[in-house]
């Protein structure tokens, strides 16, 4: 059993399933990325990890405990750490307020917590009194994880963070999610650049039509000749 | 010649900017309120002007008790005696509109539009209740001092022949409205609750995400707006004086106010309501004899020079919010409008 799995997930926003049977895990101090086509359940199976949406069947267990049923809210008090695709950043608030909110349920000393994320993105330290949506598009992704490391996570789970931003952000993006590993949490990432994620990915998840196609290593499932084919563009 | 200019100035300071500048400090108070609201619950919140209504009716016959039992402040009007059981009641009526009306449709994740109407329900109600209550005629509270400076006492003073009267209810309203805004601004900057209230007014998912309480969220931005609701009521009313009606017919003023800075936008409500209060006031007021200090003798006007009657100076506000719709719809300091 992984520190978080859900396992055997059905479900959808109401109307027909989405996820039909599909099965994601991840390890402290592992990445585990999910790939597969638009439309495949990535972003909503991770969302049914995070209690965002409903299951019909399947549970999510998070450190040996079932907690298909708690909320979102919950999951964040457990460990639970979620940076959205989109909106993930308070834009009219500072990059400080953004990474105070991130804090907001506890109640000890942040400042430790906010040097080290100054310490894994030096930019936000430098820009800590400007307002998060004058930021480029890489620094306010940096910011959304920076806020979502400030509840010191078991699990991160991230949708697309490298979704909009420059290629050479992006492997910088990537390092930093090495980095994030390093420090034994948890990483579950969607992506679309799917070659570069699973390069430095532990385990990945192909999911088609919201199923488990393909699960296996990183490094074998890119030189797996039908996930290549079918997945990664030859 | 120079004494002219003087006395002009004087005379546009007496009728205009010292007028304007305790008028334009109600109307703040009360689009600080309606912006907060929108902000926030996000949605126009039509009964605004009625909950104002409501707690200077409180405050008004908490007054008169305390008048008859000769409790008083000596120069300052009782009504401040009376002000904190005001919001007090003032809150409580928001929170009880809140629980029977809004958390209805706010649960039910209703489009704005249908909480704006609801709103207009809850509008009709508290009309209703304060009309009932205290009667739809003038009710004058304001007692203490009348004047700060006093026409004739400037005139003596400096042997100007304009003499520039202060009342006691002018300062009392630019003095409260500084320290209601100054104290709302460091609350929402420094407090956890006001910074969970910005957050969730910015990004509601990502508000919850972060384990924002939303109820307490909602409960403190009534109890924030009805406290301002109170406060420029009671100040509006002392100013001038309470007639149900009017405070129904200030929502437009309020509105435009809180459009024109930027809805969604505290510190916009704040330049909003000046603009406002400046615009209605400076057009409304007869030039003539400001400008026959300024003009040579045989250029002087011989009409009121008075841009617009007084009758009419609800339009400008209307005009404002017009204008402001088509050039610039997000306001002044670009509010979020969807």
């Amino acid at each position: 059993m992984s520190f978080l799995t859900g396992a055997d997930m059905y479900g959808g926003y109401g109307g027909g399933d989405i996820l039909r049977g599909c099965t994601v895990a991840v390890d402290k101090g592992e990445i585990v990325v999910m790939v597969g086509p638009n439309g495949a359940g990535k972003s909503t199976a991770m969302k049914a990890l995070f209690g965002m949406v409903r299951l019909r069947r399947g549970e999510v267990r998070l450190a040996g405990q079932a907690i298909t049923q708690l909320s979102p809210q919950g999951r964040v008090r457990r460990g639970m750490a979620f940076v959205p695709q989109t909106g993930n950043i308070f834009t009219t608030m500072t990059v400080q307020e953004n990474l105070e909110m991130g804090a907001f349920l506890r109640r000890d000393d942040i400042s430790e917590s906010m040097e080290r994320v100054f310490g894994l993105f030096p930019v936000l330290g430098e820009k800590r009194r400007q307002t998060a949506g004058e930021l480029s598009g890489g620094q306010r992704q940096q910011v959304a994880i920076g806020r979502a490391l400030m509840t010191q996570p078991a699990v991160l789970m991230l949708d697309e963070p490298t979704a909009g931003v420059a290629p050479i952000v992006m492997d910088e993006l990537f390092d930093r999610i090495l980095e994030i590993r390093q420090a034994g949490i948890a990483v579950l990432m969607v992506e679309q650049n799917a070659r570069q994620a699973l390069a430095i990915a532990d385990r990945g998840f192909v999911l088609v039509t919201g199923e488990n196609r393909f699960t296996d290593s990183g490094r074998a499932l890119l030189t797996n000749p039908e996930v290549r084919r079918s997945f990664l563009g030859g | 010649m120079e004494v002219d200019v003087v006395n002009a100035m004087v005379l546009l300071a007496n009728f205009v900017v010292v007028p304007a500048l305790a008028y334009g400090s109600q109307l703040a108070l009360g689009a600080l309120g309606i912006t907060l609201v929108y902000g926030i619950l996000r949605f126009a919140n039509f009964s605004h002007g009625d909950l104002m209504a409501f707690g200077t009716m409180v405050v008004i016959l908490l007054t008169w008790q305390l008048q008859a039992w000769d409790v008083g402040l000596g120069l300052l009007p009782t009504a401040l005696l009376a002000l904190p059981l005001g919001i007090a009641a003032t809150i409580a009526v928001g929170l009880a509109a809140d629980r029977a009306v809004f958390r209805f449709y706010r649960q039910k994740r209703s489009a704005p539009v249908v909480l704006a109407i609801a709103s207009v329900g809850v509008m009709f109600v508290l009309n209703g209740v304060v009309r009932v209550v205290i009667g739809p005629d003038d009710r004058s509270f304001s007692d203490g001092a009348r004047f700060l400076i006093n026409a004739r006492e400037f005139k003596t003073l400096t042997g100007l022949a304009e003499g520039l009267s202060i009342r006691t209810s002018q300062v009392l309203t630019l003095a409260l409205a500084v320290i209601a805004v100054a104290a709302l601004f460091w609350f929402l900057r420094s407090t956890r609750a006001g910074k969970a209230m910005r957050a969730y007014s910015d990004n509601e998912d990502l508000a919850l995400l972060s384990g924002v309480e939303p109820d307490r969220v909602v409960l403190l931005t009534w109890a924030i707006a009805a406290s301002l609701a109170a406060v420029a009521g009671t100040l509006y009313g002392l100013d001038k004086s309470f007639q149900p009606f009017t405070y129904f017919q200030l929502l437009l003023p309020m509105f435009a106010a809180a459009i024109v800075g930027g809805i969604g936008q505290p510190h916009g409500a704040i330049a909003g309501g000046f603009l406002v209060a400046f615009s209605e006031i400076a057009l409304t007021y007869p030039y003539k004899k400001f400008l026959g200090y300024l003009l040579p003798d045989d250029m002087r006007p011989v009409g009121l020079v008075q841009l617009l009657s007084t009758d009419y100076k609800l339009s400008v506000s209307f005009v404002i919010l017009v204008v402001v719709l088509l050039w610039r719809p997000t306001g002044l300091f670009r509010g979020r409008i969807s």
